[in-house]
């Protein structure tokens, strides 16, 4: 991020942004959407941390190992998440006891 | 002998050198074992995201088990969310997002060497870190008078039969599993903001020396992004069922 330095009225822009984000994921969440209410809030909330981490955490000005282990990083907490929940989400198919 | 000496005027000039060099490489903005200050500033970031990277699995293996629990009892978790105060959750949300903007400003404040800037954003950032500590101990005392408490022995949570109480029990444990590990964190970043006002009154930081002061933002962001994800997880579950 050496010799980048970005304007005031960028990280303002950003500030509005999340703001209003932070506003409408309140809102959203008691419209009657069932069950996309939670992808709605997932979604607004990466969006979220999409702006935080390339704006303020500065990811954009970053290098490309900064960036490749970031990336990494979430690879691992997809799978933390994923075979986790793959496990628990299908435990019930099989019929098996002791599920 | 004329060539004795020039020799000798080389060897004491070298050894000059060599002192100046050994005195430069001891500054903050560079240290010995870096070649430049850009590789040693790359490094400290670095160093930080990967720290940061342990964080997310910690935080992760919560949200995890939060998401099986909430999957197994969708309706007791939708009751026991909507207990929750929206408003005070939502504007406490705006106040963490205030105090990301001001500490990327305090780091902006470091890129241009302004040292009284950087004093006052770090001031302003622990204030409404504060403020968010504050907001949040208002909010834990109100589960106290609820009795929302899990484990205690007068816990009830209202509009669900006795035999789902349990399963309440368990959604106020990740509530406060979460949002105290958060809280830690808050606490946390407050000593290290108090750390860094201190070391910036004294004149450490400058626009070629500011390391800190950036390394601690990312900290303070990351742990603006874990509330951002557990505000509408926590706060926001299926609000449009009504209680």
């Amino acid at each position: 991020m050496t010799g980048h330095i970005d304007s005031i009225k960028t990280y303002l822009a950003v500030l509005l942004a999340l703001l209003s984000l932070t506003g409408l994921t309140t809102w959203v969440a008691y419209q009657p959407l069932g069950a996309f209410s939670v992808v709605a809030a997932l979604g607004i909330a990466t969006v979220k941390m999409l702006l935080v981490s390339l704006f303020f955490m500065h990811l954009r000005h970053s290098n490309q190992l900064t960036k490749l282990v970031v990336l990494g990083g979430l690879m691992w907490l997809g799978i933390l998440l994923v075979l986790t929940l793959s496990d628990f989400a299908t435990r019930g198919w099989t019929g098996v006891p002791g599920k | 002998m004329a060539d004795l000496t020039s020799h000798e005027a080389q060897a004491s000039s070298h050894e000059a050198h060599a002192a100046v060099h050994e005195a430069h490489a001891e500054t903050l903005d560079l240290r010995e074992q870096f070649n430049t200050a850009e590789q040693q500033k790359d490094a400290s970031t670095l160093g930080m995201w990967l720290f940061l990277i342990t964080e997310i699995m910690f935080f992760g293996g919560m949200f995890a088990c939060y998401t099986v629990y909430r999957r197994t009892f969708p309706e007791v978790f939708a009751v026991a969310s909507s207990s929750l105060n929206a408003v005070l959750g939502a504007i406490n949300t705006g106040v963490l997002l205030l105090s990301s903007f001001t500490m990327v400003m305090a780091v902006r404040a470091g890129q241009l060497g302004q040292r009284n800037m950087i004093i006052l954003l770090l001031i302003l950032t622990l204030f409404f870190g504060g403020v968010f500590l504050g907001v949040k101990a208002i909010e834990w005392k109100e589960k106290f008078d609820e009795h929302h408490i899990p484990g205690q022995a007068a816990f009830h949570l209202e509009g669900l039969p006795p035999d789902q109480q349990g399963h309440a029990q368990l959604f106020f444990s990740l509530y406060f599993a979460m949002t105290g590990l958060h809280a830690l964190h808050m606490v946390i970043g407050v000593g290290i903001l108090s750390f860094l006002i201190w070391q910036a009154k004294k004149g450490t930081y400058s626009a070629t020396y500011f390391t800190p002061v950036d390394v601690a933002g990312l900290y303070w962001h990351f742990v603006d992004v874990i509330w951002i994800f557990l505000f509408p997880l926590l706060y926001l579950i299926d609000r449009h069922l009504g209680k």
